[in-house]
């Protein structure tokens, strides 16, 4: 049991799971047929990512447990995904913007992660990193058609923005453990994936004309698991099956 | 959705075949309406290129000239190329 490189691994998969399961919930509510068909794929991505790093996290902890065990039976407290990620959906605006930070995000940290020594890390980051860089390019173009069109799509995606800045920074916080994983070789190196960020997301923000809000509550808590409230109902309704039929198959 | 165009998806199944018209769809552009088609029509890894053809500029024959316009292809087989040996290595004709 590494118990730093297993705290990781559910970061890095509770990240990926609540961004799926977001998602999942426009599954028949898309703005239209093909849009909800494309926002579901992407869930079904991310799940996908989830599920790998769960993997890996089961075989470094040694533990009897599955992936689904980590996913439907752990509590709100035992999740350590940024807040970002568990916000609730919102309107089409809110759930690309989100969308948009966190694919950005997710393109440097497999580009470094798939430079891990840790193989099978190193491995599940290739493949995920194939996924999101069509993810960014789908994000990029909605935030980019959003922010120039109508008034109203232009005044949703500000709103979006602010709502959303000031947990962006929650994603790049790391602890002493994070910090000896990475001077270790098996992680990235979270100080550069911010500068990488910072640098693509501005070009987005001078492109769409969007205006940086001056101050907002600033977000954290994940690492630790400090939740906001949304965590909760979301593993509610998602846990629900496992929790009432514990091992029910489909 | 007023804002709306209607593309028609071709899809090429694997190389060396041709890209054929698989289905429509909605997309504000033709960069979003390839996205669509690659996640509306790919997702069972159903080929390797998509074309994406706003409706609008299709030509279409009319419906009501089926008669006059095809039916006297009908009873004039000398023009298929029936008439001589096909190499085997000409796939997919």
């Amino acid at each position: 049991m590494e118990p730093a490189l297993y705290q990781y691994l559910l970061r890095l998969a509770d990240s990926s799971l609540t961004m799926g399961q977001r998602l999942a919930e426009w599954c028949g509510h898309g703005p239209y047929l093909e849009e909800d068909v494309a926002l579901t794929n992407v869930s079904l991505d991310l799940i996908g990512h989830a599920q790998m790093f769960y993997q890996i996290a089961v075989e470094v902890s040694g533990e009897h447990k599955t992936p689904d065990d980590l996913a439907f039976l752990r509590d709100a407290h035992e999740f350590r995904n940024p807040l970002l990620t568990e916000l609730p959906k919102g309107d089409f605006a809110y759930t690309t913007l989100k969308q948009y930070f966190v694919d950005v995000f997710n393109l440097h940290l497999y580009q470094a992660l798939s430079k891990s020594k840790h193989q099978p890390l190193a491995q599940a980051a290739k493949k995920a990193l194939m996924e999101v860089k069509y993810h960014l390019t789908r994000s990029q173009a909605w935030c980019e058609r959003l922010s120039l069109s109508t008034d109203e799509a232009k005044q949703r995606m500000q709103q979006a923005f602010d709502d959303l800045w000031f947990y962006t920074p929650e994603l790049f916080e790391t602890d002493e453990a994070m910090l000896q994983l990475a001077d270790q070789g098996l992680i990235a190196d979270y100080s550069v994936l911010q500068s990488y960020w910072q640098q693509q997301v501005s070009d987005l923000i001078s492109k769409c004309q969007l205006v940086v809000p001056q101050s907002g509550w600033l977000a954290t808590g994940g690492l630790q698991g400090e939740h906001s409230e949304h965590l909760g109902y979301m593993l509610a309704e998602m846990q629900f099956l496992q929790r009432a039929y514990p091992g029910c198959e489909w | 959705m007023s804002e709306m165009k209607l593309y028609e998806v071709f899809i090429r199944a694997k190389s060396g075949l041709n890209h054929r018209h698989v289905g429509s769809l909605h997309a504000s552009d033709a960069e979003m309406a390839l996205m669509n088609a690659r996640d509306v029509y790919t997702r069972r890894k159903e080929g390797v290129s998509i074309w994406v053809v706003e409706s609008c500029h299709i030509t279409a024959s009319n419906p009501e000239h089926e008669h006059e316009w095809f039916d006297p292809a009908e009873d004039k087989v000398y023009r298929h190329p029936t008439f001589y040996p096909l190499d085997k290595e000409v796939e997919n004709m």
